[in-house]
């Protein structure tokens, strides 16, 4: 058992990469990840891991040197937000394509324009198809925790695919809360030594990365990407059970909160969910039989066991803190595409908030619960999508 | 340490490192280079690569003519993508998980993605100061997309974006000096080359690779189908480009600027020019004045090359 500390999230994930100890990191500094970056660039500078650090010149220098150095064969890591996410936007598809297990956290931040600097999903519901496995974190402990276990599961001999650890910026990056983190012998044994696949450093078996593919095998060759991602959920069940014999910390596919005899819940990701939780025991007190269910795996979206657990409810609500303007938040499509497979569809809400880091109040989950009241008694639902939390 | 003499009888009976087959059109400068480059030594070598020609006729599907350790991952980043092969090699070595077996780190790119798109990927490696050599192959546009202008190409020529119509008579602008803007990049070795001149590109290459630290070289590559020039010209026009001074060959080695080939008689650019059917348009009636410019352009270069060697050559008399 590790040490007891208040740290924030990013402190929090920089001691996960420290324990870690990549071997190489390739990074940009962006607003609110910037102080992630500038910690582990102190372990670097004080001799305390043994990573070669590149400080380029931008986040699509930063991707294109992780993926430089992954294919050359060895433990990599980076991280960033924002608009750092949307430059490395190119080279995300190119470093799943290429099956390269980087591991990045990811500081969600609001996209320009107009410029924020503050939390929201926008960033990473933008890099969803990119083919990363996407975790998303509630707590820096949570982070912290993901983060480790994301090196795991990317670098499984069966996955081979990068990972992004989310969690919400300012709101988990820059807030202190209490973590627990492991010994560093512990997280050592935990990840291992890392395995090399075809390194570009095997000079003496010279390997081509990043053929042409055109219209004989292009095809194919994402339908077997598809197929690496259907294996991801049964790696991240095995990675989170080994995880909680070390930590004693359960993790799944997402997170249930007295969900299992609710009638009403609340569908919402990472920090919101803390708020929403405390909600849902106020109208327990009540009587009101309310739940949540927060996803922790995004990509690939479990959509069979999310279906199973929502199956019994009489009114959902998904809440998105990003939006796909002309369309519905991408969280409350994931949720209808679950709902999909059920024989009698409960009727859901798509409610947009928080975004640019507009504070998510008890209020405005207690209003989106009082609307699901009447949706489970009437059956009839009014708008799908609306913003809550709006200034009038 | 590269032994073998730079002879053409010891030298053809290398390995190549760069297979036969590949799909680069007939009479391409580009894999001349790419031939040249690599056979000048026998240290082990990685090459990161631009996407571009090269890059697509080289390495399709289950073929690759590459065999040596290539990768590819996108346009503009070749330098930043070989920063992270130098990084993780450096990585491995200082852990002694790999031996150092002074493995060399190459990035080849066309003009488009050194000049152009990977113009800022190239300045941040150099900058930091990676163990490697860049190497343009400069056919001075987008050939693979169909021959579009790019800041490689000279004033004047017929591309596809730049066509020489009623009103404006090809490409307006000059092309970017890239080798100086390197150069101020006060790297260790910057250096242009031209296949027509194998011995003189081959030594510098040799060179560049006992030099540790960020190495720069820009080397012409004629491309028949850009260039609207006859297919088996590419070595005589790579000649002209250097007799003219179009080309000049020359090396900037810690600050010290060097001519490594002096044409014994500097031809007028007309020669180059004339060649190709990129030009064609600026010998028509009323476009003299084009030719003059163009001239006027390579004398003030030419000028100004052969100052600043004269300069470096006085400084290291005195010394």
């Amino acid at each position: 058992m590790g040490k007891i500390v208040a740290v924030t999230g990013n402190e929090a994930v920089a001691e996960s990469l420290r324990q870690v100890n990549p071997d190489v990191c390739a990074a940009y500094p962006i607003t609110p990840a910037t102080d992630l970056m500038q910690r582990f660039s102190s372990f670097i500078s004080d001799g305390k891991v043994d990573t070669e650090m590149v400080l380029v010149e931008s986040e699509h220098s930063a991707m294109s040197a992780c993926i430089g150095a992954a294919a050359a064969g060895g433990r990599v890591a980076t991280a960033t937000s924002s608009q750092g996410l949307a430059l490395m936007w190119e080279m995300l598809f190119i470093a799943a394509g290429d099956r390269l297990p980087i591991i990045m956290p990811v500081v969600n931040r609001a996209l320009s324009a107009p410029l924020n600097i503050h939390g929201d999903h926008s960033d990473t519901m933008g890099a969803r198809d990119s083919g990363w496995i996407q975790l998303y974190s509630e707590t820096a402990q949570e982070a912290y925790d993901n983060a480790i276990q994301a090196f795991r599961i990317g670098e499984h001999p069966d996955i081979r695919l990068p990972v992004m650890v989310c969690m919400d910026g300012f709101i988990v990056s820059h807030s202190i809360e209490r973590v627990e983190y492991l010994e560093d012998s512990e997280v050592k044994n935990f990840v291992g030594e890392y395995r090399q696949v075809n390194p570009l450093l095997d000079i003496d078996h010279p390997k081509s990365y990043g053929p042409l593919i055109l219209t004989d095998l292009y095809h194919e060759y994402k339908r077997a990407q598809h197929e690496v991602m259907t294996k991801v959920k049964n790696v991240v069940l095995e990675v989170a059970s080994d995880f909680e014999k070390l930590s004693g910390r359960k993790y799944g596919l997402f997170e249930t909160y007295r969900l299992e005899d609710a009638e009403i819940a609340i569908v919402i990701l990472s920090s919101a969910a803390g708020t929403t939780k405390d909600v849902v025991d106020r109208y327990r007190d009540k009587g009101i039989k309310a739940g949540l269910l927060k996803p922790r795996m995004f990509r690939p979206f479990p959509y069979e066991d999310v279906a199973a657990a929502l199956r019994h409810l009489k009114a959902i609500a998904v809440l998105d803190r990003a939006d796909s303007f002309g369309g519905y938040g991408p969280l409350f499509s994931e949720i209808c595409g679950a709902v999909m497979s059920m024989d009698t569809k409960p009727p859901m809400i798509n409610r947009i908030y928080g975004l640019g880091g507009r504070d998510y109040m008890p209020d405005q989950a207690e209003k989106v619960f009082d609307e699901l009241i009447g949706i489970a008694e009437t059956g009839k639902v009014g708008a799908i999508k609306e913003y809550i939390g709006l200034r009038e | 340490m590269t032994t073998i003499p730079l002879r053409l009888k010891e030298l053809s009976r290398q390995e190549d490192r760069f297979a036969y087959g590949h799909r680069m059109c007939a009479g391409c400068g580009a894999p001349i280079v790419v031939k040249q480059v690599l056979m000048a030594t026998d240290y082990p070598i990685i090459a990161a690569n631009a996407t571009g020609c090269l890059e697509v006729s080289t390495c399709i599907s289950e073929y690759t003519a590459w065999k040596i350790p290539w990768i590819h991952s996108a346009f503009e980043n070749a330098a930043a993508t070989i920063s992270g092969v130098e990084a993780m090699y450096r990585s491995l070595v200082r852990q002694g998980r790999i031996d150092d077996r002074q493995v060399k780190f190459i990035a080849f790119g066309g003009d488009g993605g050194t000049y152009d798109i990977g113009f800022q990927s190239l300045s941040g490696a150099m900058e930091r100061g990676h163990d490697m050599l860049y190497i343009c192959y400069d056919n001075e546009a987008y050939m693979n997309t169909g021959i579009q202008r790019s800041s490689a190409t000279p004033f004047g020529a017929n591309t596809t974006t730049c066509p020489a119509g009623e009103v404006i008579p090809g490409k307006p602008q000059n092309r970017k000096d890239l080798t100086r803007i390197m150069a101020a990049h006060n790297i260790p070795y910057a250096a242009q080359a031209s296949p027509g001149h194998w011995m003189d590109l081959m030594k510098k290459v040799r060179k560049a690779f006992e030099i540790k630290g960020p190495k720069f070289m820009n080397i012409i590559a004629p491309c028949n189908r850009g260039w609207r020039s006859r297919t088996d010209d590419a070595i005589m026009l790579s000649k002209l480009a250097v007799d003219t001074c179009y080309w000049p060959l020359y090396e900037i080695e810690n600050g010290v600027t060097r001519i490594t080939v002096k044409p014994r008689e500097k031809k007028p650019v007309t020669e180059f020019l004339k060649g190709q059917g990129r030009f064609k348009h600026m010998f028509a009636p009323g476009h003299e004045w084009m030719l003059e410019q163009a001239q006027e352009y390579v004398d003030r270069e030419w000028e100004r090359l052969q100052k600043e060697a004269a300069f470096w050559a006085e400084e290291e008399k005195a010394e």
